[in-house]
């Protein structure tokens, strides 16, 4: 039987304090097609986290199928940076500080443009930072690092050795399936080198 | 012929509300979101939520001002959460005036964020008014074959020719879906 190809939406967390702001991030999530899971405030999102990411495997294997155990899998945290308690800050910090959770791309949002902000969140992790109000197109920029972040858990799951890679490969990387384990590694290293994490910031220069 | 009257209204309510600077082109992109084939009645869910939140926010302010000593902190944290939402609806000159508000908080001056607060509540009132007269009309408006689409004056030529081929009236037009 030929591997699942994931075509079960995305799965975004996001993390906003304030009613209206909720409301909007999740219309253009959705709109976006992205499933879309909303909570408001940072210790809310780090229950959710480990209730729904942590128990699930990225790859269950069944002979030469490799299903994505998409359901509940967060494939991507939106953040606001400003809020009371723990900040938008503060969760990117736990958010790479957990060995479960840190590969999962996070996205910061604020209303103010404030450079050393911003760069102190990009030196902490995150993957891109969008100006308030969040805009429509604003929304592409999400999965290419949704995709990248699976590429490198491919890689690291490719780098375990144990995978059967005689079926297609289910992911949207380009990744040729390869046995040998040194050129896997030399590849995961040469994506890591590409990843870099890019700032919006087409809004405030 | 009610409902084409109406419709008239409706748009010469928000064409106004556009050329006043009432609202920006935040709230265009919130009319976009509804048309974007979703559920009917997204925009007047967060205009609502807004108002709900804003009432709030402002009480919260006038009872921190009334303080025999106020905590500017707190009224600069409150001030900064009725900008960020009203910038995302789009509220444009709720937005100033919150603006003018923050920076008498870091002067700390008690009687100058009182007055800022009266300007914030009456330019959030203002706006209210108009959005409710908004939300009472668009479902009688409605009552027609006819979709419109409102164009702020930002909006390109281009876009509005594209959108005159389909629809009756050239002026400016309304899409609530």
């Amino acid at each position: 039987m030929a591997a699942v190809a994931t075509e079960t939406p995305f799965h975004v967390l996001a993390v906003d304090d304030s009613l209206p702001d909720r409301k909007l991030i999740e219309r253009l999530l959705k709109t976006s097609s992205f499933q879309v899971t909303t909570v408001d405030s940072g210790s809310k999102a780090l229950e959710f986290l480990r209730i729904h990411h942590d128990s699930s495997t990225p790859i269950s294997l069944q002979e030469d199928q490799l299903i994505y155990n998409q359901e509940v899998a967060v494939n991507l945290i939106i953040t606001d940076y400003c809020m009371p308690g723990m900040t938008g800050y503060d969760l990117l910090k736990k958010i790479k500080e957990s060995s479960s959770l840190r590969d999962i791309p996070v996205v910061i949002m604020s209303s103010e443009n404030i450079p050393s902000r911003i760069n102190r969140c990009l030196e902490e992790g995150a993957d891109e930072f969008f100006l308030k109000p969040v805009r429509l197109s604003d929304m592409s920029k999400l999965k290419p690092h949704i995709l990248k972040s699976r590429c490198k858990e491919h890689y690291n799951q490719q780098s375990d050795g144990n995978i059967d890679e005689s079926s297609s490969n289910p992911t949207n990387s380009s990744s040729s399936s390869s046995d040998n384990s040194s050129s896997s590694r030399k590849r995961k290293a040469e994506g890591d080198a590409e990843i870099l994490p890019k700032a919006n910031r087409s809004r405030h220069s | 012929m009610a409902a084409a009257a109406l419709r008239e209204q409706l748009n010469a309510l928000l064409s106004s509300m556009y050329a006043s600077g009432l609202v920006d082109d935040q709230f265009q992109q919130l009319q976009m979101l509804q048309d974007d084939g979703g559920t009917p009645g997204f925009v007047a869910e967060v205009v609502t939520l807004f108002c709900d939140d804003a009432d709030r926010i402002i009480s919260e302010l006038a009872a921190l001002l009334e303080q025999p000593v106020v905590d500017f902190d707190k009224v600069d944290a409150y001030v900064h959460q009725l900008k960020g939402s009203s910038a995302s609806v789009g509220a444009q000159k709720v937005k100033f005036t919150c603006m003018q508000f923050r920076e008498l908080c870091q002067h700390k001056n008690r009687d100058g964020c009182i007055m800022a607060l009266t300007l914030v509540r009456n330019e959030f009132y203002d706006l209210r008014n108009k959005f409710q007269t908004m939300l009472q009309v668009v479902p009688y408006a409605l009552k027609g074959p006819f979709d419109f689409q409102v164009f702020t004056g930002i909006v390109k030529m281009e876009h509005m020719l594209l959108n005159l081929k389909r629809i009756a009236c050239p002026c400016f037009l309304l899409t609530f879906v």
